[in-house]
């Protein structure tokens, strides 16, 4: 009996069969909630903790008030200064991935986004040991004969590092994919025109490898802007970003309604920022020859 | 001969880059086998660490905790994301459905976190360690969709036509034909899931509820660094990265074998 059924089953439906309890979970559990995050940041605060089901747009109103739109602008710049940074490593690294011999690319590249896949609370707790007042590099550096431990840790300059050292493999493997397909014979002919190296790296491989570049900074920035562990553990809780206010408006302060607007907040630049990369892509893919 | 030098000098920043990934991993690792645990000196080699660690009764709880949250968590989003992989690869996938599938890795695990937390609070769902299983499933749904995704890329579906046209049931010709096929692809995605799982704090962290029956592994280890630098962390962090390191480096061999053949 149960052959008969599927049988029947024309090819959309069995295709809506098969993708039904993946896209199900993710209504249920990331959609669903994601809404109601959204709805609950147009509600007032209970008096206890809870939330009193009265519109308000007063949470977003605080959410630009001057203490707290200073952290929203601060973890933005913290962001962006950690994604200049990373392109700045990232390029160079991903230009050497991409002219190294073909057959150690797939395992260089496997080098570096292995840290990626480790646990990333471990890999920010390595920082703590190097960069704190007792740490390897001060420690090193009082054997080199100085005499003040320099402040390396919960500071900026320690979040940035941090971030930097989370996400600079997104950066390379974008990059590296737009560069591993550009094609040679364009380089070839720069050359052979007479154009020198940097010219030719300026006007052609810079250029059509934007959307890559583009690509890992959306990455890193937006992974930046909403991190919570690096700028807790390396900042020590005394630069705030946006992923620990919010943290403490669910754990702490208990206003549920304030850190939802500010989730929505960084919900909605996230987008803004995807929907831009897309464009790009989409604009520099339709400009490419054919 | 610039060209030679530029060469070189873009090697030696690669080579740079792989010290700046590696080398603080590389530390702890050191660090864990040195009797003094801390970096002070290096006072001789110990494995005292690691028998502080398996004397931690805290720890042991804390290791099963994770270890039955990934299981769950990886058995269900690869039966669910294989399938949601195969659905999509059958047809044309368009922009919503694309943005659908990106959407967990992307979003910030803080709003992840905060959303499931407000999510059951308000169905009343118990938290505990199967709430951290629904919410791990969300993004490793994901992660699994997108390995699959890659390996169907090279499929060919006609395989699938064949054994329909020969009387095989949908059912039998995904156990003896497309399975078969993706299973790589399917048990890579599997390790990543896990590895995922048994190293992803903030989303446990937020969805546990209280108590060390649902303490995960990461929850604890985030504690113990907030309670200071402890030789003891250094032999934990050896043991998890050696663990992720090899589960993941054996998806990538899965993944590779393909590509080569």
């Amino acid at each position: 009996m149960s052959r008969i059924p599927l049988r029947i089953m024309t090819p959309a439906l069995r295709r809506a069969a098969l993708m039904a309890p993946g896209l199900g979970w993710l209504a249920l559990f990331l959609l669903v909630p994601c809404l109601l995050v959204f709805a609950l940041s147009f509600f007032e605060r209970g008096l206890y903790g809870g939330v009193d089901y009265v519109f308000t747009l007063e949470n977003y109103r605080r959410a630009l008030e001057p203490l707290y739109r200073s952290i929203l602008i601060n973890s933005a710049w913290l962001a962006l200064l950690a994604t200049f940074v990373s392109a700045l490593i990232g390029y160079p690294a991903a230009y050497a991935i991409a002219k190294a011999p073909a057959r150690w690319q797939s395992a260089l590249l496997v080098l570096v986004m292995l840290p990626f896949w480790s646990n990333y609370l471990i890999r920010t707790y390595a920082w703590i040991v190097l960069l704190n007042r007792e740490g390897l590099i001060n420690r090193a550096l009082a054997e080199l004969g100085a005499t003040q431990p320099l402040p390396l840790l919960y500071n900026d300059f320690a979040i940035v590092l941090g971030l930097v050292y989370g996400y600079l493999p997104f950066m390379v493997l974008a990059i590296y994919a737009s560069l591993s397909r550009l094609d040679p014979a364009l380089l070839e002919q720069s050359a052979d025109l007479g154009a020198s190296a940097i010219s030719t790296f300026l006007r052609i491989t810079l250029p059509l490898t934007l959307p890559g570049l583009a690509a890992g900074s959306v990455f890193v920035f937006v992974l930046s802007i909403g991190n919570f562990i690096t700028p807790d553990l390396l900042g020590g809780g005394r630069r705030l970003m946006v992923g620990n206010l919010i943290y403490k408006q669910f754990l702490s302060a208990r206003d549920w309604p304030f850190g939802s607007s500010l989730a929505f907040l960084l919900i909605a630049l996230m987008m803004l920022l995807l929907f831009a990369q897309a464009v790009l892509v989409r604009r520099s893919g339709g400009e490419r020859p054919a | 001969m610039r060209l030679g030098r530029n060469h070189a000098l873009l090697n030696l920043h690669l080579a740079l880059v792989y010290a700046f990934l590696y080398g603080p991993i590389l530390v702890l690792v050191a660090l864990s086998f040195n009797r003094a645990g801390l970096p002070t000196a290096w006072t001789g080699f110990s494995l005292r660490w690691y028998e502080a660690l398996a004397g931690n009764e805290s720890i042991r709880q804390a290791v099963v905790n994770t270890l039955i949250v990934a299981t769950v968590s990886t058995l269900i989003a690869t039966a669910i994301g294989t399938l949601l992989a195969i659905g999509v690869e059958r047809g044309r996938s368009g922009p919503v459905l694309d943005a659908a599938l990106f959407a967990p890795m992307i979003i910030p695990d803080i709003v992840l976190a905060i959303a499931l937390l407000s999510f059951y609070s308000m169905v009343k769902l118990s938290l505990g360690l199967h709430s951290i299983v629904l919410s791990h499933v969300v993004f490793n749904i994901a992660f699994v969709a997108a390995v699959v995704r890659t390996r169907l890329k090279h499929f060919d579906w006609s395989v699938v036509e064949v054994s329909a046209d020969l009387g095989a049931s949908a059912l039998t010709t995904f156990r003896l034909v497309t399975l078969p096929i993706i299973f790589p692809g399917v048990l890579a995605a599997a390790l990543l899931a896990f590895t995922l799982s048994v190293d992803e704090f903030i989303i446990a962290y937020f969805t546990s509820g209280a108590g060390p029956s649902s303490t995960t592994f990461p929850i604890r280890i985030y504690s113990m660094i907030r309670f200071g630098v402890t030789p003891e962390i250094n032999a934990v962090a050896t043991i998890v990265m050696g663990v992720s390191f090899t589960l993941v480096l054996a998806s990538q061999r899965l993944l590779g074998e393909r590509r080569r053949s």
